[in-house]
């Protein structure tokens, strides 16, 4: 039992830590902002997840109680990471205006179409 | 075993940290550079939860957390400047 404990808790930590280093990688790599925004969601979701749930493990083996901390930090993560990601590639969409988006019919992006006012 | 899992997973987040830092100093636009802040602030989170597996202490979660909306704060905070030229309005 201590050793499936001591298994899982080190597995947890390895995959954690490799996923933060490829959504770090991710970042690095790829060619522009909108397709980098997808990178680090892996660090955030399954990197910190990772880590959280081993943690959560050994401290349940430790102690022999549950903690529900780490389940606040993961749920905080998940709840603003969109919201983060959002934002970025809205303000990113007003500043830098691309040439390459495609036109809708009547009116523009309902992000660009904010009557007069310029961002 | 976990000893050396912990080691590793210091090795790796470090690795990325200094990948987001390269990201922080080429990015082309001023979001790449609230983006790698955004992901820095992850890694340094991952990084204070496997810390506190290695001490064996609970104590970490809460600098954890308040890091966790910090980073929050500062990339809404950070977007919203680069969008309006203004924080508050």
């Amino acid at each position: 039992m201590e050793f499936i404990n001591e298994l899982l808790v080190a597995a947890l930590i390895v995959v954690g830590a490799s996923f933060a280093l490829v959504g770090s990688w991710g970042l690095v790599k790829l060619p522009d902002l909108m397709s980098r925004l997808h990178a680090p969601t892996k660090a955030t979701t399954l990197g910190v997840g990772g880590a959280l749930i081993a943690s959560m493990v050994y401290f349940l083996a430790l102690n022999g109680t549950l903690s529900i901390h780490e389940l606040l930090i993961s749920l905080f993560l998940f709840l603003t990471a969109p919201l983060t990601a959002h934002f970025m590639s809205k303000a990113w969409l007003h500043s830098q205006q691309p040439k390459d988006l495609p036109h809708p019919e009547k009116r523009d992006w309902s992000t660009f179409d904010t009557g007069s006012e310029r961002h | 075993m976990i000893e050396y899992a912990i080691y590793y997973a210091y090795v790796a987040i470090s690795l990325g940290l200094l990948l987001n830092l390269w990201r922080l100093f080429k990015g082309p636009s001023s979001t790449d550079r609230v983006l790698a802040v955004d992901t820095m602030v992850i890694n340094i989170i991952a990084l204070i939860i496997v810390y506190g597996i290695q001490t064996g202490s609970t104590m970490y979660f809460e600098a954890a957390l308040l890091l966790a909306m910090f980073g929050f704060i500062s990339t809404v905070a950070y977007c919203k400047f680069i969008l309006r030229g203004d924080v508050i309005e």
